[in-house]
């Protein structure tokens, strides 16, 4: 690798821009929403008033809600049937059609979000389903649940097969094996996956608006209606605690991957 | 005894494992190519070969990772083809060791014997017994990342005696150690083999490794047993050049004509003119053929061979120049640029301290051998 050099002012003037570009708006917001002021471009001095209106806001309280059980549910199941995916792309045995069932898995990554929910607008309507709770739970599932098997994929095919032959040499029966060796070593992956999912559902705006029905939006969906009544100072304040989960959650992932490719080394033959 | 399928015991004088015809292939490569083999209870084996030659997977079929295409295994009689990997009394030892990174040492010991349904008490006893065997003490509750590479191989040698499997099965298993190591550890492991009575069998690429643990080895190449015997046969009775060539270094001399004296053959070279040798055993044929003979056989002098070895013993005589010297500490390898127009490798101990008797390049020497040395060899 080629030694670290001290970055040129031109790195560091473009570096400074571009961090400025991502994070500045977000530090605005961040710092408009203990705004004392009512109107969202002055500056009225520090408070938590936004934050204490919403949480009297029955509505938003309720989308908050609702997007919290929805992302929970949905990364859930996600992280089950992707990780099922993964082991039985990356284990099983090789069948008919198996390069394509791996191209069709990574679809939805790159699959413009209307055309997703715009199909399973279509899908629940031909079925009859009342749209709600579980028409958008549903609809996260398919989106997320691809992004679970490719990280879980990834970690299970720098993992040693010689680990799962050790196993079943030593006694083990092949299911045993899996979840006695395989499982915890891809244990953080799949962790790493599920937090995945949960923050893809917890912001889609997009596929949410197609297949909720009325009186069951999530947050995405109650903010962008509040904002085109004019913005509120309290959207702000939501914002601002919907990052911090975010924040939070993408940090406890990153760590898990970490975790997960440390013990990944160990793994690695000499 | 802690197994519950697959306890075979061999009738007196019947082998521990016989191979029968086994083949694999995959796709249209034959890996293993009908191999037959018989391994008797407490037998150290080593398959031998160069990469590729379809000894891992013959040492697969055997663990159960692999099922043979054609021909049949059979363990202390029985056949073991309908049995999974974790329902034989076979236990192997992984070229990379596969411990499992997420368990201590301890518990990747006795990670077989819960499998068993092992008592917990009877567990630790075992346990302690192996740690003490491959000398770990101290280090039960380290992870496999936090040992040396020999640490590392010890573990997985305990892991794998740990459930006492009636065959042990090791895949190169000293490869990623370094030389001086693996020297110890090889004595380390024919010493635990014969303590413990029990049947290896260890496949490697290195023929010195081979040569110095197994008591027998099958010279394995494209699928195919070419020669099984014990490492002096090997090395002194190559069925071919192809063995010859492989175990050890060897000087070859194609032949061009012969005749037959008594019990010699006078074989005509173009490289190195008349050579007198022993006649083999199996009549030739009408095959064409090659004059071996082993480096450390040739013996140099600076006039020809002297006092009673001078006459009969020595026919072989070859007149060269040192071509160039390659010193190895405990022998030195001249290579002879011979008047007839080959070249001759000999191998000569420095059995003295000084260099009173070492050659220069250049130097005018005579190489002889006795026609005994010499083995013939189909090409």
């Amino acid at each position: 690798m080629r030694k670290v050099s001290r970055l040129s002012r031109f790195n560091v003037a473009s570096l400074a821009l571009g961090l400025a570009f991502l994070y500045l708006p977000i530090l605005i917001l961040v710092i408009y929403s203990f705004n004392a002021s009512r109107l969202v471009t002055v500056w009225g001095g520090w408070s938590l008033r936004w934050y204490y209106e919403f949480f009297d806001d029955r509505a938003m309280i309720e989308a908050s809600w609702m997007s919290l059980r929805v992302a929970v549910a949905s990364a859930t199941i996600a992280t089950l049937i992707g990780t099922l995916a993964a082991v039985a792309l990356s284990r099983g045995e090789r069948f008919r059609g198996r390069t394509l069932f791996s191209g069709m898995l990574y679809a939805p990554l790159v699959m413009p979000e209307v055309i997703t929910g715009l199909s399973l607008l279509l899908l629940f309507v031909a079925l009859n389903a009342e749209r709600g709770f579980w028409t958008v739970t549903i609809a996260h599932t398919t989106l997320t649940m691809c992004f679970v098997a490719v990280v879980v994929q990834s970690r299970l095919g720098s993992l040693d097969r010689s680990l799962e032959e050790a196993a079943m040499d030593l006694g083990c029966a092949p299911a045993r094996a899996f979840l006695s060796v395989t499982l915890p070593l891809i244990a953080p992956a799949i962790v790493a996956g599920w937090m995945l999912a949960f923050t893809l559902s917890l912001d889609d705006l997009v596929i949410a608006s197609f297949t909720t029905g009325p009186g069951s939006a999530t947050l995405p969906i109650r903010i962008y209606s509040e904002v085109r009544l004019g913005v509120k100072p309290e959207i702000n304040a939501i914002c601002t605690l919907v990052i911090a989960l975010i924040a939070v959650v993408i940090v406890l992932a990153s760590l898990a991957s970490k975790l997960s490719s440390s013990r990944g080394e160990s793994a690695a033959p000499l | 005894m802690a197994r519950s399928a697959g306890d075979a015991h061999p009738a007196a004088g019947e082998p521990l494992l016989r191979i029968e015809s086994v083949a694999k292939a995959f796709g249209t490569f034959r890996a293993v190519d009908g191999v037959s083999l018989d391994i008797k209870a407490g037998e150290f084996f080593a398959l031998l070969g160069p990469s590729g030659c379809g000894k891992t997977t013959l040492l697969r079929m055997l663990a159960g990772f692999e099922s043979p295409d054609e021909g049949r295994i059979l363990l202390g009689g029985k056949d073991i083809a309908p049995a999974l990997p974790h329902e034989r009394p076979i236990n192997m030892m992984f070229q990379n060791y596969a411990l499992f990174p997420h368990l201590s040492v301890r518990d990747n010991i006795a990670f077989g014997l819960r499998r068993a349904n092992m008592a917990r008490a009877d567990i630790a006893t075992r346990v302690a017994e192996m740690v003490a065997l491959v000398k770990l003490e101290g280090l039960e509750k380290r992870k496999p990342d936090q040992l040396s590479g020999g640490q590392r191989q010890r573990v997985a040698l305990a892991r794998a005696l740990a459930r006492r499997p009636q065959l042990l099965l090791l895949d190169e298993p000293l490869a990623a150690l370094d030389k001086k190591l693996r020297e110890s550890t090889q004595g380390e492991l024919m010493e635990l083999q014969r303590r413990l009575g029990m049947t290896f069998i260890i496949v490697t690429h290195d023929q010195e490794e081979a040569m110095t643990m197994a008591s027998r080895i099958g010279v394995m190449k494209s699928g195919k047993l070419a020669q099984v015997g014990a490492p002096r046969e090997l090395y002194e009775a190559p069925r071919s050049r192809w063995i010859a060539e492989f175990v050890g270094d060897i000087n070859l001399f194609d032949a061009e004509s012969r005749l037959r004296d008594g019990h010699r053959l006078v074989i005509g070279t173009r490289d190195a003119g008349t050579l007198v040798v022993a006649e083999p055993r199996q009549p030739l044929g009408e095959v064409k053929f090659s004059v071996a003979i082993r480096p450390e056989k040739v013996k140099l002098s600076r006039r020809g061979p002297v006092g009673e070895a001078g006459h009969e013993a020595a026919i072989n005589r070859l007149d060269g120049v040192i071509a160039d010297i390659c010193y190895l500490g405990g022998t030195t390898t001249y290579r002879v640029k011979l008047d007839t127009g080959g070249m001759l490798q000999a191998s000569v101990i420095n059995s003295a301290r000084l260099d009173v008797d070492a050659y220069s390049v250049d130097q005018h020497v005579v190489a002889w051998f006795t026609p005994d040395d010499c083995v013939v060899l189909p090409s």
